[in-house]
């Protein structure tokens, strides 16, 4: 299922916004002189962080300012599971489902949010809101169960409370 | 040097040697995959685990150093073991259509398989299923069947230049791939299809035409470029079938480039002539008996020679003839009492005939590009013109930090680290290489040549200034002329401050060479003598009879509609061609069907000053005859002495010095400077470069070549800023205009085209009314 | 007790401020590195130091500490490296978020130290993926450091200089392993390099590099203050010091818990509050989903160190203990296990790319009720055809659950086999999978 919204950031390509190659420039500068292609995955988060999702145009924009081959930096994009090279909803949750979240109540956790977005994994709501994942290991596992919301927001020790505060918040971002 | 044991032998290796090296050495086959002699070493496949002594367990031998006194056993149960093991993990999800395969019978799972494979599978899972990709027009891909050794990946980074493919994803998702689908576009692409070691990578070419042990294979050498690559080439029913490299280490290595290795496809074009045709009544053509057309041909040079003396009768060679053609060309002309023979059709100055010490070559091997710390080429398209040399260079670049210079009014992408580039036009490339010289001079404190000295003028520019700095630093140097250097209309001048440049830095010196045989036509003495005009005299001042030699009048010269028209009006022209052509047509009287390389015994003399011979590999089609073979009988129908030749080994034998290395020279005398023009204002200059996939007639008609991007039309390049100076777009249709009539094409934006100058590619119908390489253009919009 | 808060200090609630720098400064932090740069303490000093106090990598192989910076090339003329390895992701591993959560200046004073005694220019510390409040967390820190002179360009106004980074990972566990990170680092895939060479010769940049655990750097600080034999003696001989241990799964306060090594298991298990609602123990890896699984009454007996765990059959690694009751299905728990193997295995070596696949796919089966007899077999060759033949050690890490699984649980298994269902009954597992009555944590 893909959104309007997202079908058409397919067809249409924008060049990324100055602020973003900003924030990139500010993590070339952490390596050293011509090595600016260790700033790949940065570059690639940014770029994702703006867009939604990681279009093909959008690895070689990233590529070609960072002055590397585009098929490297697909390597990259297909090799980490946290960019996404589809459209993905404005809201990404990704469920960990690795043993110690599974003994902790990650399966009851991804079945009420399928249930309550009404979406299996790697689906998006018709309304393009939300997308859910299965994840792998986040390394927070002392506060099973855990998801993370669009990559970078950690939600631990989730209840059915908890989520439903949740949804509502990010529903009405 | 080591002394270690495998599999109980005693082996000697050098000091920083691997145990697979090491082993290979003592010729104990250790089975692999991913490892590749010329490639980075990956250690990915695990399939060459040997057991070592003391390790708690076996380690790859392609990545394990070897060490003193080292105890290895490459077929000891545990060896053994993890072997089977990795091959029982490797064939899980290998489709086994082996009957289907081309690579069946020269495949290394298949191979290894028989060795370590288990007879039945305990696989019982859904296999893993890719989708095919497009890699272009000739590397097929059946994606299932790959093993992700990432050779293909490891040679497009590393040898090609640019990582072109890519191993995405990871774990058994794993996938090599391109970006987006893009084709493999480098002109060493087809080297994939060689190192793959499974039938991912095939030929698409030769997809499904044979297999393997249905082949003969012959070695030959390559018709094509001045490297001269060695070449193994695949018959089947007499047809080649496919083209392979020839390994060898001071020459193309294990590689081809694409041109090579994929122009045998032209063998089989429906434009081969396979029977002499006469002119008969305007633009009828018939086809005739060789008794007939050879007569006819004799006899109208006998009357020619008769009414207009000898010196009416011009002969043209291809560059791209062999020894023993081009020989007996000049000679049958020498006989016919004729001083006109040349086989530098693309060439404007020729004055350096008259001053040039011996032939010119490339004056080092190609080993020691090695060690170099600087070169520097003037006028060359070096990764079209010669990839393999271009591979050479960026090798060093890569690997030993060879400085890379060029002048020139081109500075396209060569794939390597590049030192300084002046990016000139062509009027101002001699004065680069005098400032360069006299910058040099003072950098190392040595003086210009007399001659030479009140010749160079004004301040060096910035980068002329940075050359000279690199070259004076540099203890091992080249100053290399290219292809349009030897085109330029004052080739002698840059000649002589290639020389005084290479005299100063102390550097090696030499030309790459446009053809297979560029050195072979100087060493035979295919040239104008003191009385015989040159290539482009014989077009300027017309001659009543012409004989050319494997080369076609529109595409082959420097200024193709000049050359077709003076060929036209002749009263004789005779053509020796491969193939039958729209402007052969238009030009010639007589077609005699000559045999391309592969059906001829022949030599060629590479850049190198290599004389290489080869025999034909297939028989010739039809009426076909090697062009050695129809000179003679020419040479005796018109009663000439000396053309008793019984094979073409006593043709070469008279045709070539015994000592071929001691002709082969790249000074020259003093030549006084030309007046440049200054180009008008308003026009712009021309840069003309034959594109890799148009330069002979050969590659000219392979099918397959012709779809790659290399052989895209020529397009009107230009930088932005001359872009905008003309008001001109990037895509814009412009007219261009020059000596000739004018021709439309496509204008295109190139920031490696020198300012002021538009870039268009000869050899080609688009461009050919335009006229010479070199001059004044306008270009406007249409 | 032996439980101790060096590492991981004291705080109520959410920890507040305690991870900034005035905090940690009052917590005495930063006076080693002072004392050291004022002093110009020799490296070897340091090193002796850091030898005589028995500390080992946090990371999971435990290799001394001490040894590993001695490695690094003293004279190389050019750029040397110092990486700290925040690339946490094996299932049941989360100290290293804790200790950069609370104490992230105790890992940049550790990075700096270490700079110092190895003549490292450069640093980076590379941080999991999925943690990006704690990487911005760092980055923060980082900026205090650098604005306190602690950081950067002659620091606290010596000609000492070391410039230290935060790089942020994207989802690959393979990247913990050291030379995968480098190549991470490098920004390509993670896959790991064949060695030799080791980092400490040819690290990221082919420049000499030594990458440690965050709980690592972190420790070396106190073990600097508080002296090698006084650290030593914290712990037991051959474990020195104190260790975070991570305790995970069914258990009633989850948590990091920071003790002396060769603390017995069982007081671990008092402290994080016992078994959840009373049920029985079951099994425990005790060192990271890579270690191999004990059933209760083995590790009921063992202590908390490198040798007894190794000694019981397992690993100690990086202290990650998941803890199973009796509601779990082992079956169920592998086939998950596996399928984080497959899905995050690099894709590089043979026996790993198609081996964990393989594996995952056979307990897939057995796991839904589509075993075969011969499975049992085949998964035991499989797993055996992996281990040691692989570059990085993810091949032995996705081979050894199985191992140990049908080592200690074989009959779970048949029983999977022959009765297409699991020997622990469906409803009493969903007892097992239920939220625990957290209070849940604003985020």
């Amino acid at each position: 299922m893909e959104s309007e919204e997202s079908q058409m950031s397919k067809s249409e390509f924008k060049p990324l916004s100055q602020e973003a190659l900003r924030l990139i420039d500010r993590e070339i500068a952490k390596y050293p002189a011509g090595k600016q292609q260790s700033a790949v995955m940065s570059a690639l988060r940014i770029a994702q962080q703006e867009k939604g999702w990681l279009a093909p145009e959008t690895i070689e924009e990233v590529a070609n300012y960072l002055g590397m081959p585009p098929v490297a930096a697909w390597e990259v994009a297909t090799f980490y599971n946290m960019f996404d090279l589809e459209p993905v909803g404005r809201h990404k949750i990704t469920v960990c489902t690795n043993l110690p979240c599974m003994l902790s109540g990650s399966l009851h956790v991804a079945a009420y949010l399928k249930e309550k977005l009404g979406i299996e994994f790697d689906e998006t709501t018709a309304d393009g809101q939300f997308t859910l994942k299965e994840g792998e290991c986040m390394g927070a596992c002392g506060d099973a169960p855990v998801l993370l919301h669009n990559n970078h927001q950690m939600c631990a020790r989730v209840s059915k409370d908890e989520i439903d505060r949740r949804l509502a918040e990010w529903r009405s971002q | 040097m080591l002394e270690i044991e495998i599999d109980g032998k005693a082996v000697q290796a050098p000091d920083g040697s691997t145990v697979m090296e090491a082993a290979t050495l003592a010729g104990i086959y250790i089975p692999h995959f991913c490892y590749h002699k010329k490639l980075s070493i990956a250690a990915s496949c695990r399939m060459c685990l040997v057991q070592v002594e003391k390790a708690p367990k076996p380690l790859p031998a392609c990545a394990t150093p070897v060490t003193n006194g080292m105890k290895v056993w490459t077929r000891s149960e545990s060896a053994v073991k993890a072997q089977k093991a990795v091959m029982e993990f490797l064939l899980i999800n290998h489709p086994l259509d082996c009957p289907v395969c081309d690579q069946g019978g020269e495949c290394q799972l298949q191979d290894i398989a028989v060795g370590y494979g288990g007879n039945a599978s305990r696989f019982h899972e859904e296999k893993r299923v890719w989708v095919n990709k497009n890699y272009g027009p000739l590397i097929s891909s059946d994606a299932c069947r790959c093993i992700n050794c990432t050779r293909c990946v490891r040679f497009t980074a590393e040898i090609g230049g640019v990582q072109e493919m890519g191993q995405a994803y990871r774990g058994d998702h794993a996938e090599i791939m391109t970006f987006l689908g893009r084709s493999v576009d480098s002109e060493l692409s087809g080297n994939v299809i060689d190192l793959c070691p499974v039938g991912a990578l095939t030929s698409k070419p030769f997809r499904y035409r044979a297999r393997s042990w249905e082949l003969t294979r012959r070695r030959s050498v390559s018709p094509h470029d001045a490297f001269g690559s060695g070449l193994v080439v695949q018959t089947h029913r007499d047809a080649v079938v496919r083209v392979l490299p020839l390994a060898n280490d001071e020459l193309n290595e294990c590689w081809l480039n694409d041109k090579d290795r994929f122009s045998y496809e032209a063998l089989a074009s429906e434009q081969r002539l396979t029977l002499p045709m006469m002119r008969r009544d305007g633009d009828n053509w018939q086809t005739v008996s060789w008794q007939i057309a050879l007569e006819f041909i004799a006899s109208t040079l006998r009357d020619v020679v008769k009414e207009q003396g000898g010196q009416a009768v011009g002969a043209l060679a291809s560059p791209h003839a062999t020894v023993e053609e081009m020989f007996l060309l000049q000679k049958l002309v020498r006989g016919l009492g004729s001083d006109n023979v040349d086989f530098r059709l693309r060439r404007t100055d020729f004055r350096a005939d008259a001053v040039r010490a011996g032939a010119p070559w490339l004056g080092m091997k190609v080993v020691d590009i090695h060690d170099l710390n600087d070169v520097l080429v003037v006028g060359s398209f070096l990764r079209k013109d010669a990839p393999l040399l271009c591979q050479k260079v960026r090798h060093s670049a890569l690997r030993h930090g060879l400085r890379v210079h060029t002048v020139g009014p081109n500075a396209e992408n060569w794939l390597m680290p590049m030192g300084t580039r002046a990016l000139v036009g062509p009027t101002e490339m001699v004065d680069t290489l005098a400032q360069i010289a006299a910058a040099l001079a003072k950098e190392t404190g040595k003086t210009l040549s007399k001659s030479l000295a009140e010749r160079a003028k004004g301040e060096p520019s910035e980068a002329a200034l940075a050359i000279a700095r690199s070259l004076a630093e540099g203890e091992k140097t080249a100053v290399w002329l290219g292809n349009l250097a030897e085109q330029h209309p004052r080739a002698a001048e840059l000649h002589l401050w290639g020389q005084e440049i290479a005299r100063l830095a102390g550097a090696a010196f030499g030309f790459i060479g446009e053809a297979a045989n560029s050195v072979g036509g100087y060493l035979v003495d295919a040239l104008p003598g003191a009385q015989g005009l040159n290539a482009s005299e014989m077009i300027v001042a017309p001659r009543h009879a012409y004989i050319l030699l494997g080369a076609e009048p529109d595409l082959d010269f420097v200024d193709g509609a000049a050359t077709v028209a003076a060929l036209a009006r002749a009263r004789l022209t005779v053509a020796l061609t491969a193939f039958d052509s729209p402007g052969l047509r238009q030009a010639a009287d007589v077609m005699l069907p000559l045999a391309p390389f592969t059906e001829t015994s022949g030599t060629f003399v590479n850049c190198l000053g290599w004389a290489q011979s080869f025999n034909a590999v297939a028989p010739p089609r039809g009426e076909v005859r090697p062009g050695w073979k129809i000179l003679r009988v020419l040479g005796n129908l018109l009663e000439l002495p000396g053309f008793e030749y019984a094979d073409s080994e006593s043709v070469r034998a008279e045709a070539l010095p015994a000592d071929v290395a001691a002709k082969l020279n790249n000074a020259i005398g003093d030549v006084p400077a030309a007046e440049e023009i200054a180009p008008r204002a308003g026009s712009l200059q021309r840069v003309t470069d034959v594109p890799i996939h148009f330069a002979d007639p050969l590659v000219r008609r392979a099918p397959s070549l012709q779809k790659t991007k290399d052989a895209a039309a020529p397009a009107a390049r230009m930088s932005a800023a001359t872009l905008a100076q003309v008001g001109v777009a990037a895509g814009d249709k412009v007219r261009v205009t020059g000596v000739g009539d004018p021709v439309e094409l496509v204008a295109e934006a190139d920031e490696g085209v020198a300012p002021g100058c538009v870039r268009i590619a000869a050899a080609h119908p688009t461009t050919v009314a335009l006229g010479p390489f070199f001059g004044e253009l306008t270009v406007e919009r249409v | 007790m032996s439980a101790h808060a060096l590492i991981l200090p004291k705080f109520d609630g959410d920890g507040g401020d305690v991870w900034r720098l005035e905090n940690y400064v009052a917590r005495g932090g930063y006076e080693v590195l002072k004392k050291i740069v004022a002093e110009k303490t020799p490296a070897e000093a340091i090193i002796a130091e850091l030898k005589a106090s028995g500390l080992r990598g946090r990371g999971g192989a435990g290799f001394p500490t001490g040894l590993k910076w001695s490695f690094m090339p003293r004279s190389f003329p050019g750029d040397k490296f110092v990486v700290c390895n925040s690339d946490e992701g094996e299932p049941g591993t989360f100290k290293d978020r804790d200790i950069l959560r609370y104490n992230p200046h105790a890992v940049i004073e550790g990075m700096i130290i270490g700079a110092w005694v190895m003549g490292c220019t450069r640093g980076y510390n590379y941080i999991h993926g999925e943690i990006f409040e704690i990487y911005q967390r760092f980055e923060a820190a980082l900026e205090e450091a650098r604005a306190a002179g602690l950081l950067g360009q002659n620091i606290l106004g010596s000609d000492f200089s070391f410039e230290l980074f935060a790089h942020h990972g994207y989802g690959a566990y393979v990247c913990g392993e050291e030379t995968a990170l480098l190549e991470s680092l490098e920004g390509k895939k993670g896959q790991p390099r064949f060695k030799p060479p080791f980092p400490a010769s040819y690290g990221i940049y082919g420049k000499p590099t030594t990458i440690n655990n965050t709980e690592t750097f972190a420790s070396v600080p106190f073990v600097l203050k508080m002296g090698g034999e006084a650290y030593l003696a914290l712990g037991k001989p051959n474990s020195g010091g104190t260790k975070i241990f991570s305790i995970s799964g069914h258990v009633s306060r989850p948590g990091n818990y920071e003790l002396e090594l060769g603390t017995p298991f069982a007081e671990l298990l008092q402290m994080a509050g016992g078994m959840r609602a009373g049920r029985k123990l079951k099994a425990v890896i005790p060192g990271g989903s890579s270690a191999p699984v004990l059933p209760a009454d083995i590790i009921m007996d063992c202590t908390l160190d490198f040798d007894a765990i190794s000694k019981a059959g397992s690993m100690l690694g990086s202290g990650a203990v998941i803890v199973m009751d009796e509601t779990t299905c082992m079956v169920r728990a592998l086939e998950r296990l596996s399928y984080f193997y497959h899905d995050e295995s690099c894709g590089q070596c043979t026996p790993c790319r198609e081996g964990s696949g393989w594996l995952y796919r056979i307990v897939h089966r057995i796991e839904h009720g589509m075993g075969r007899e011969e499975d049992i077999d085949l998964l035991r060759s499989v797993a055996d055809n992996i281990p040691g033949r692989t570059i990085c050690a993810l091949g032995d890490a996705a081979a050894g659950p199985v191992k140990s699984f049908l080592k200690h649980f074989e009959d779970e298994f048949i029983y999977h086999i022959e009765h297409k269902e699991c020997l622990v009954p469906p409803a009493r597992q969903e007892d097992g999978f239920l939220i625990p009555d957290y209070v849940s944590r604003p985020c």
